[in-house]
């Protein structure tokens, strides 16, 4: 970050002979740098690499991006698109938000702790504790007031990946352990907790399966209701607003609370947040509460809203912790940047899902495009540099080509400034 | 420390420290009687061994060692619920799980990948630079290996082919890390994720929806001429892979090269004190490099030993968390060769037991899969000690 901050005030310094730029000119450039043009160049120069690798290997780029474009139903927004092509769209997009519902938060989970400092890599875990959870509510208490079973469900589920992420803040407030380890260790512990719980035999395991490790089903009355397209086919249900309204929450907890306040100074630097009287280890503790519980109402939406029970292949194959790493560090670690970039990778998974690739290419190579894809997302928002001097090269082509014609003016005072 | 302490510490016969350590041996012993060769059916001369444990534990936490004291208590905890287990479990069934020749072999099987992507791990972290793409490294050696074997046709070129392969990855990471001074953490999660693309990538480009061919080259097993029918010694290590001998020999000749060679020293003292090592004239750019690049190699030959040397085929997503099994491995074994090799032993222990208690009761064998997570859990809260990490270990260094 003060990397960053660093290569805009050079460029502030260069810019001031030659534009007169007024600070506020240069706060909102600041603030569009850093929240909106850096996150897009770095989607695509990813896209861009991608496609390469796509040529390299004697396919069409276009043709494949245009098919995962068409796949991910985001061609419903435009108003040419109609028919049953139309109805195919609208089918997509609802797996689309189906898709970016659970990452919104997910990826909030992850955004809280790194703006308090923290690595919070156990999305993962915090999800899976979540979904065991979830999915034992949903699936008992048969007959509870369909409203109240809900939010029974969701708060447990909350509850559990709360203190599921609780023990790595309490560890790392008493003990010093690194979180980063702490939580991927905690994931795997989750994964092997939820095959216990699921696997033939297991305690929470459906007994009306004989022959498939699988959780009871949720009953009807704690499916959360769908809004838009049909309940039968995997339509969307109202989870997304509830995903929405926790980034919402986010925002507000980040910018207009003391937990907020106390969580971004313990981020930028504990030791002077110690000495300016906040409680670091506290802080660190509440923090990882509310990142769990973020990753366990994920949880709860994706049982309650279309999955319904819970196979332990789910737990062993979800690399939804992960995806959550890559949708907060696009997303910048703010609310509006996660939810566009839960978009961003709910579409990509939906486009490369199987059913909606046509033959042009081979859909599993498709879907490992998307993991690169990813990864250089990842490694691009890891460092500024790049994009930064991508972004001051494209200024400093701009200004060079707005002066051309005033070349004789007062050019040589440039370069003293 | 005042002169009168140091006066009165020889003059004690029994120190604190040595009762706690007493006091774990103990604990354990009071677990290892009830499980084959000997195999007590009863309880009590384990709870009498466990409540001297307990008490040289409390003890020593009242003489000051309060970490060892208690360790041992915890210890004590954990062999008295051991025992119980084992105690109400069968004879047969205590003598099937407990098959130790097959144990010691399937810990060995288990262990080596982990070596040596977790040896890479210390190499690239003694250096200053974090690296959590060990996963992605694992399985980039993991894909390229069997490529190699099968385009070169000898598992000889698979290695070399998966550890470039490795490197190359690694370099990515370095110039990341390095040059641009990027959040290493980060750098390395993007790493792994651009591995399982490329592989996946790879795998369906190269060989489509059949997979790797079935008559790959593979690493083989080494049978020692003079033990291999020699009962236990035979069954446990008279045919074991080249590459678990090769992995074991790599840890004394690391700690060598670390520590008492002047490469090793130079490469310590960037991950140490980067300015101080420039201030010398060391390239600490050079250096790091090198070490990340390294680090990716051993992790690929981790990842080949998987297909290239065991299993002969490559899937997707072939190493399935390996890596931070490994990075967890170098933090427990607190950042030596040594110590890494141990925490290695012990995950491949704690999976050669899940595998084992399976056969005989599948459900409880899930929940042993969970047991070296556990473990490193407790490790790192800091029961075993803590382990101090290279003082500038993930900080890019910038020079002024």
């Amino acid at each position: 970050m003060s990397l960053l901050e660093e290569e805009l005030q050079a460029e502030a310094d260069e810019s001031q002979g030659a534009a007169a730029t007024s600070p506020a000119a240069l706060t909102a450039f600041r603030r569009g740098a850093s929240g909106v043009i850096v996150p897009i160049i770095t989607a695509v120069i990813a896209f861009i690499a991608g496609g390469l690798i796509v040529l390299a290997t004697g396919h069409n780029p276009l043709t494949t991006y245009q098919s995962i474009f068409n796949g991910t139903g985001l061609n419903w927004l435009f108003p040419w698109v109609t028919g049953s092509e139309r109805a195919t769209a609208a089918t997509n997009l609802q797996q689309t938000l189906l898709n970016a519902t659970p990452l919104i938060l997910v990826g909030l989970a992850v955004a809280f702790a790194f703006r308090a400092g923290m690595f919070n890599i156990g999305g993962q875990g915090q999800y899976t504790v979540g979904g065991i959870v979830a999915v034992w509510v949903g699936s008992s208490f048969n007959g509870m007031p369909s409203v109240l079973h809900i939010l029974f469900a969701i708060v447990a589920a909350a509850a559990a990946g709360g203190a599921w992420a609780g023990i790595a803040g309490v560890l790392k407030a008493t003990t010093g352990a690194n979180e980063v380890i702490s939580t991927i260790m905690l994931n795997w512990i989750a994964i092997w907790v939820g095959v216990y719980c699921f696997q033939l035999g297991g305690p929470l395991h459906n007994p009306h399966m004989a022959s498939t490790p699988v959780s009871n089903s949720v009953v009807g009355g704690a499916k959360l209701p769908v809004f838009w397209g049909s309940a039968q086919l995997q339509g969307l249900d109202v989870g997304i607003f509830i995903s929405l309204a926790l980034a919402v929450v986010f925002g507000l907890l980040i910018k207009r609370t003391r937990l907020g306040y106390e969580a971004r100074t313990v981020g930028f630097n504990p030791d002077a947040a110690s000495y300016a009287g906040v409680n670091v280890g506290r802080t660190w503790i509440r923090v990882m509460l509310i990142c769990g519980a973020f990753a366990g109402v994920a949880a709860s939406l994706d049982i309650l809203g279309w999955k319904f029970d819970l196979f332990t292949n789910d737990i062993q194959v979800s690399q939804i912790g992960f995806y959550g790493i890559a949708v907060a560090l696009l997303g910048r670690n703010t609310a509006s940047g996660t939810v566009a970039a839960a978009v961003l990778f709910g579409a990509l998974l939906t486009g490369t899902s199987n059913r909606n690739i046509n033959l042009s290419i081979d859909p599993t190579l498709v879907q490992y495009l998307t993991f690169m894809i990813e990864g250089m997302i990842i490694l691009l928002v890891s460092t500024d540099v790049i994009t930064l001097r991508l972004l001051k090269g494209g200024r400093q082509l701009r200004i060079a080509l707005k002066r051309k014609p005033a070349e004789k003016a007062p050019a040589s005072q440039d370069g003293a400034s | 420390m005042s002169v009168g302490t140091i006066a009165v510490t020889p003059s004690r016969s029994v120190s604190p420290k040595h009762v706690g350590i007493a006091g774990i041996v103990f604990a354990a012993i009071a677990w290892v009687i009830t499980i084959p060769p000997i195999e007590a059916r009863s309880m009590v001369p384990t709870i009498v061994l466990a409540v001297f444990a307990v008490a040289a534990g409390a003890w020593s936490i009242a003489g000051g060692e309060r970490k060892i004291g208690s360790e041992a208590i915890v210890v004590a905890l954990f062999a008295v619920a051991g025992a119980a287990a084992s105690v109400n479990s069968a004879t047969a069934t205590l003598e099937s799980v407990f098959t130790w020749s097959a144990l010691v072999a399937a810990t060995l099987r288990y262990a080596t990948p982990l070596v040596f992507a977790a040896l890479g791990g210390v190499i690239s972290e003694s250096s200053g630079v974090i690296n959590i793409g060990l996963e992605g490294m694992m399985l980039m050696g993991c894909f390229w290996g069997i490529y190699g074997a099968d385009l070169l046709g000898s598992w000889v070129w698979g290695l070399v082919v998966a550890m470039l392969a490795g490197g190359l990855l690694a370099l990515v990471h370095a110039f990341f890390s390095i040059n641009l001074r990027a959040n290493q953490i980060v750098s390395g999660t993007g790493i792994n994720f651009l591995a399982l693309g490329i592989t996946g990538y790879f795998l369906e480009y190269h060989y489509g929806p059949n997979g790797t061919p079935l008559n790959i080259s593979q690493v083989p097993n080494v049978k020692i001429p003079g033990i291999q029918h020699v009962g236990f010694f035979g069954a446990a290590f008279g045919s074991a892979n080249l590459m678990t001998w090769i992995g074991i020999a790599l840890v004394p000749a690391l700690t060598f090269y670390l520590f008492r060679t002047r490469a090793g020293l130079r490469l310590r003292a960037v991950g140490e004190k980067p300015r101080a090592a420039d201030t010398v004239g060391l390239s600490v750019v050079r250096i790091r490099y090198w070490a990340v690049i390294a680090s990716g190699a051993f992790a690929a030959l981790g990842g080949a030993y998987l297909s290239v040397g065991f299993v002969g085929s490559f899937s997707n997503n072939m190493t399935n968390g390996r890596g931070f099994i490994a990075l967890a491995a170098m933090i427990f074994g607190k950042w030596r060769p040594w110590g890494a090799l141990w925490a290695c032993l012990l995950f491949g222990f704690g999976n050669a037991m899940s595998d084992r208690v399976s056969s005989v009761n599948p459900t409880l064998g899930t929940l042993f899969e969970a047991l070296p997570y556990v473990l490193t859990l407790v490790a790192v809260a800091g029961l075993v000690g803590r382990s101090r990490p290279p003082a500038a270990d993930g900080i890019p260094y910038v020079r002024e």
